[in-house]
């Protein structure tokens, strides 16, 4: 260990926190360099974002069930609302809700506990991190405020519609949004650098590279693909600015710029960004399932390093999402075979969790509930994916409710399903109490359930060829029969239904947080290091920090009398 | 209290130098998202040239030269700072500042003359590219400058001397996105 | 699939039907597989009095087995999809076979002309039939279309014909169709095109060889009679 490196750039000045502890609310909770505090903050904005993406997502099924109709809490629906709450729908939900969460408030939380020790490399850097993030936050939703509203084309936000506002119709929206996302990327960047680093540099004495815990790997594995994917949509951001602000032509055919430019850029992020948010997802469910099974996880290495390989052919596909949109037909072929290549990495990810199951003693907790369905969701997900990856069959799916329904059956899973698995698991290492697990079974099942009731007529819905992104279907005589209505009906009541299941989480959760059973320090008997940390853990983590002996996967080794044999136990 | 984390160097590489590396590889990939995206069009367009003919090569081989001297400097700080002499690192990064901010001097004057012979940012897609990237770049060589002043006044202190590195870095990789972008804004005509 | 509730009414339609129902079948399997080893592992392996869990790496070759084995078939399996998509999508979307008929698509925001090549077969001459909306189409006659369109990015879509094509600002984009059944269909806008994205609907109208010669003699003469007019001819 060479103790002696001054590593960063923050540090020299930054003798404030950790000496006394008599610090005011608002340093030790809005001003703190903690990680697990920052990770607090992350977790209740993308809560908070949550609760926003799911109005929106009541308001416009409420519109498409019942076109023309007033809908309580927000009134009449007119096109432009329609566009806008379609499209900030998306961004939440995918930038302000599965980034902050997923990567940012787990990533926080559990990479220095989960590595044993008791900061990130950059504490200051990290808070500065989320307070780009929150201001982002709040850009984005002061575009609701904004004359002409907020942003309506849609989160993939075309140009040349969202270059000029004689087109968008919304001049101060569609800047305002571009702002808020290049913000959020900046605030990921520097949580990815200092995830990465820390992952790489401040392990535990003896965590050797096969002694990180899925979940982390899960995490510096997608901050890189992040960090890598991003840049160019940052550049095409700050070209679309420009196009929007000052009138320059990056984007307009007429003056020599290309349209289709700003679709490369976006999906050359795009696609690797789906990736940025499973892995996380799916390093959860390894962490759920291997604890409540008692087994060890099933092909360690090959897992880790398949998910390397998907990380790198997530690079490679990003024009499936453009075979019909004005691209050479020929090199359809190779996106083609590019994206069903993907599937067998993340084919054998899932395989590798299933098989973990062979043999094991599972028990039937919340959050183990949470993390087979996982499993049991992302599947339809996945497969759906097939039918959009091939270009001959993507010509009738394209951008039709088939896309919409199985992105949801990947995102749903990702930015929901596991992050409830996560924060159910969590929460006791969290809050240092036990949530109530009979109300959170029923949270379960009320939220599963309606998802699937949402999204399996979407899916035939799709295959009927509703087309997306439409406020209502009474001008299309094909869709607009009445058998089709139905199903947009029986949708957007199993919303209705999984929103109202909502509520029990939230009693839940925040009466737990109080008046909750007291955790121990190790309530599940699992393996890695964050159990051996008081529940919640004190600034500093441990009073001394943990030694690593072995892998996180032991569970019932053979010979010994405990069916658990934690990290930092000495053989 | 400095946490242990920050202190610690499992993969042999200290934290700071492995940050920064991080840092210029995300950067890569936008400049290389605007370059990528540039080369496509200038390709397309091949009437471009007529409008990049308009651009002074005999400015930016200068701006080129000042920022190659500028990374020597840097590089001199670097050796210095290696021998624990603080106050020489601190002298050799004014130079490479001072470097820096000629650059963005006559980068300015350049500009002016360009505007006011009415290339503007809106004249034509090929400035738009030219005041996008050229600027995106003034801004690191800016940010550079500013960043590499703290460091300098630190270093002059004999404190926290591993930054010198760091920042020089940092700066070989702002001078190498200028080595991309003069033989592409200015020299291809 | 797609058949009970969209009808197939182009040539193309049944390739790319009977590809989605392959991609069904396939996946199909794996996915029952997955979703059967899912629920009967939690069935069987749940906890019960002395059951212990048992110690698995899955590090070993054997163990390696279960898993690399079905991954290597579903390569095959995927190496198969693509070899029967690639020459769907080549038919639909590479192929230009050549054309008896042509029209010419213009979307906007939020609307829809179409340009009919009318009864002499060539664009932009004096008897070309210029309708709002509606688009005319003969069942049986292999129709190129020229797709252009005046501001953003819009998407052209016929649903019978499992034909759909992004429309690009600044770009001419050509394809084909040929109808097999007659009827009057759906036009979509499938790339959101501002606030009117929804109210953009257009019809196709695919007439027998009869009630199109109608619809072109009822129109061409007004056309021509409007086309002459100094100025009308653009638009």
């Amino acid at each position: 260990m060479a103790e002696s490196i001054p590593a960063t750039h923050e540090e020299s000045h930054g003798d404030s926190h950790g000496g006394h502890h008599e610090e005011s609310w608002v340093i030790k909770y809005l001003w703190s360099t903690d990680h697990k505090i920052i990770a607090m903050q992350y977790l209740f904005t993308g809560m908070f974002m949550a609760l926003i993406g799911g109005f929106f997502a009541y308001t416009f099924r409420m519109q498409l069930a019942f076109p023309g109709e007033s809908i309580p809490g927000w009134g009449m629906l007119t096109p432009p609302d329609y566009n806008a709450l379609v499209t900030n729908h998306g961004t939440i939900m995918i930038f302000w809700v599965a980034m902050p969460v997923l990567i940012a408030a787990f990533g926080n939380f559990l990479i220095p506990l989960m590595i044993g020790c008791d900061d990130m490399v950059f504490p200051k850097l990290n808070r500065l991190s989320f307070q780009i993030f929150f201001l982002s936050t709040v850009v984005l939703l002061a575009s609701f405020l904004v004359p002409g509203g907020a942003f309506g084309g849609a989160w993939t936000a075309y140009p040349p519609l969202s270059a000029q506002s004689a087109y968008s119709l919304t001049p101060w929206g569609a800047p305002l949004w571009v702002l808020a996302v290049a913000l959020e990327f900046v605030a990921f960047l520097m949580g990815g650098i200092n995830f990465v680093t820390t992952t790489m540099n401040s392990r535990a004495p003896g965590m050797k590279m096969h002694d990180i815990p899925m979940i982390i790997w899960m995490i510096v594995i997608a901050s890189i693909i992040f960090m890598l994917s991003v840049g160019p949509l940052v550049a095409g951001a700050v070209m679309l600015l420009f196009d929007q602000l000052l009138g320059t032509g990056f984007y307009d055919p007429a003056r020599g710029g290309d349209p289709v430019l700003w679709q490369h850029l976006f999906w050359f992020f795009g696609h690797p960004e789906v990736y940025v948010v499973l892995l996380p997802a799916m390093g959860i469910v390894v962490e759920i399932i291997t604890t409540f099974s008692r087994k060890k996880f099933f092909a360690y290495k090959a897992t880790l390093y398949t998910t390397f390989a998907a990380g790198i052919i997530s690079f490679t596909v990003w024009a499936h999402h453009q075979f019909i949109a004005g691209i050479d037909p020929r090199m359809a072929h190779i996106f083609t075979v590019t994206t069903l290549l993907i599937s067998v990495p993340i084919a054998l990810i899932t395989f590798c969790s299933i098989a973990t199951l062979y043999g094991g003693s599972i028990r039937f907790t919340t959050p183990m509930l949470w993390a087979l369905a996982f499993i049991f969701e992302f599947l339809l997900g996945g497969v759906t994916g097939i039918y959009l990856g091939a270009a001959g069959s993507d010509i009738y799916f394209h951008d039709s409710y088939f896309v919409l329904a199985h992105f949801h059956y990947t995102f749903f899973p990702i930015g929901i399903i596991a992050t409830f698995a996560a924060v159910t698991y969590w929460f006791p290492k969290m809050f240092g109490r036990h949530l109530n697990e009979t109300l959170g079974k029923i949270h379960f099942w009320g939220t599963v359930i309606p998802f699937n009731v949402i999204f399996i007529p979407l899916f035939v819905l799709g295959l009927a060829g509703q087309h997306r992104r439409i406020y209502a279907y009474t001008l299309f005589p094909d869709l607009a029969k009445a058998e089709f209505q139905d199903l947009r009906v029986l949708a957007t009541v199993a919303l209705l239904v999984l929103l109202v299941f909502q509520v029990v989480f939230l009693y839940n959760f925040f009466v737990s947080c109080f008046k909750g059973r007291k955790a121990e320090d190790n309530p599940f008997e699992a393996n890695s290091l964050e159990w051996t940390a008081a529940s919640p853990p004190p600034h500093g983590n441990w009073p001394e920090l943990p030694t690593v002996y072995r892998g996180p996967y032991e569970y019932s080794v053979p010979g010994r009398e405990k069916d658990y044999w934690p990290q930092n136990e000495p053989s | 209290m400095r946490p242990v984390a920050t202190t610690r160097s499992a993969s042999g590489m200290p934290t700071g130098r492995l940050a920064i590396w991080w840092v210029i590889s995300s950067e890569i990939v936008i400049f290389g998202g605007l370059l990528g995206a540039y080369i496509m069009h200038r390709l397309a367009h091949d009437a471009w040239s007529e409008q990049a003919a308009h651009t002074n090569t005999w400015i930016g081989a200068f701006n080129t030269l000042v920022l190659l001297t500028s990374s020597l400097t840097a590089v001199l700080g670097h050796k210095a700072a290696d021998e624990g002499n603080g106050a020489k690192a601190a002298k050799m990064l004014y130079c490479t500042m001072a470097g820096g901010a000629t650059f963005a001097v006559i980068k300015a004057i350049e500009w002016t003359i360009e505007i006011q012979a009415g290339y503007t940012i809106t004249s034509n897609t090929f400035w738009s590219f030219y005041y996008t990237a050229a600027g995106l770049h003034a801004l690191h060589v800016i940010a550079g400058v500013v960043i590499m002043g703290i460091v300098a006044a630190a270093a002059k202190k004999n404190q926290e001397l591993h930054r010198v590195e760091l920042i020089g870095l940092y700066w070989h990789f702002v001078d190498v996105v200028w080595i991309f972008l003069f033989p592409l804004l200015y020299i291809a005509k | 699939m797609i058949e009970p509730y969209v009808a197939a009414l182009s040539t193309y339609a049944k390739d790319i039907d009977d590809v989605i129902m392959l991609i069904t079948l396939l996946v199909g399997f794996w996915f029952l597989l997955a979703q059967g080893a899912l629920l009967g592992f939690c069935w069987v392996y749940r906890k019960r009095d002395g059951q212990k869990a048992q110690y698995i790496t899955g590090e070993e070759k054997s163990q390696m087995r279960w898993v690399s084995i079905p991954l290597v078939l579903i390569v095959c399996c995927d190496i198969y999809i693509a070899l029967a998509d690639g020459p769907v999508w080549a038919k639909v979307k590479e192929d230009l076979p050549p054309a008896e008929r042509k029209v010419r698509v213009i979307a906007q925001q939020w609307a829809w002309t179409f340009v009919d090549a009318g009864p002499d077969g060539q664009l932009d001459t004096a008897d070309d039939i210029t309708t709002m909306t509606d688009l005319h189409v003969e069942v049986g006659k292999l129709y190129h279309f020229e797709l252009q369109s005046l501001d953003v990015i819009h998407g052209f879509s016929v649903p019978v014909f499992r034909l759909k094509q992004d429309i690009i600002p600044g770009r001419t984009i050509i394809g084909w169709f040929e109808a097999t059944g007659t009827g009057t269909y759906d036009i979509q806008c499938t790339e959101i095109c501002g606030i009117g994205h929804g109210l953009m609907p257009g019809r196709i109208i695919i007439e027998t060889a009869e009630q199109h010669a109608s619809w072109l003699a009822e129109h061409s003469e007004l056309s021509v009679a409007s086309n002459t007019l100094p100025q009308a001819a653009q638009e």
